[in-house]
């Protein structure tokens, strides 16, 4: 039993260290790429929260979103 | 993990201006950064797809031709990975003072650029008197104040004479 706790801990580390191979450290004036607006995690603030602002009130879902009011769309 | 190998490598204010060599844009002559001792110089690391770059272009453009004759020398170090957007980006923001690329990003690493774009201000004496990082519109004044001092001081081939 020690044992194969012994050997899921070696296998769970060895999947966990393939990670560490994903990390780099990238330069300042190497962020060329990382700048472009399609890199951004919202890329289009404005649209995004007018998207959200529709869906909350057509799905009558609003809260699931993080955005208030009711259902109506009038808020 | 890399911190020890950074901190030889940091370029702060009150150390030796690093050795290194730039290139010009458009592969001409090589420019050594040895030869403008006696000259303060603005060297500044910029490249196209950073915002505040394109705003201090303006600044920097004024400043060499208000004090350019004084013994100021405008470097602009562009860290493109692709030069055709240097050259796209010069073309929408000229500058009339001195371009030049650093392949293989020697001086980048010389000098530790932190942050894009980053102002170095070397005095005559070849010292590194002030890094500045990033660029806005309202430090344009301070960093004036700060290029007149050094301007002001003499230089230290003077005092041999």
């Amino acid at each position: 039993m020690m044992k194969l706790g012994r050997l899921a801990f070696m296998t769970i580390a060895f999947f966990l260290s393939l990670g560490v191979e994903g990390c780099a450290q990238v330069a300042p004036w190497q962020r060329g790429n990382l700048a472009k607006q399609h890199m951004a995690l919202e890329p289009y603030p404005m649209q995004g929260s007018f998207r959200s602002h529709i869906y909350g009130s057509r799905e009558a879902a609003s809260g699931i979103s993080s955005s208030e009011g009711g259902g109506c769309g009038c808020y | 993990m890399l911190a020890p190998c950074r901190q030889i490598l940091a370029a702060n204010a009150g150390d030796v201006l690093p050795k290194c060599e730039l290139n010009s844009i458009d592969g001409g002559r090589a420019i050594d950064l040895g030869e403008f001792k006696g000259k303060v110089v603005y060297l500044d690391f910029w490249a196209s797809w950073c915002g505040p770059c394109a705003k201090s272009f303006p600044f920097m453009n004024q400043l060499h031709h208000e004090l350019g004759e004084q013994g100021v020398t405008m470097i602009g170090v562009n860290l493109d990975e692709n030069a055709e957007d240097a050259k796209a980006f010069l073309s929408q923001y000229p500058a009339n003072f001195t371009i030049a690329a650093d392949k293989g990003e020697q001086c980048a690493r010389q000098f530790d650029v932190k942050a894009m774009p980053s102002s170095y201000l070397i005095g005559r004496d070849g010292v590194i008197r002030h890094v500045h990082l990033g660029f806005r519109q309202d430090e344009g004044k301070e960093l004036r104040e700060m290029v007149e001092k050094l301007l002001a001081e003499k230089s230290p081939a003077a005092d041999v004479k």
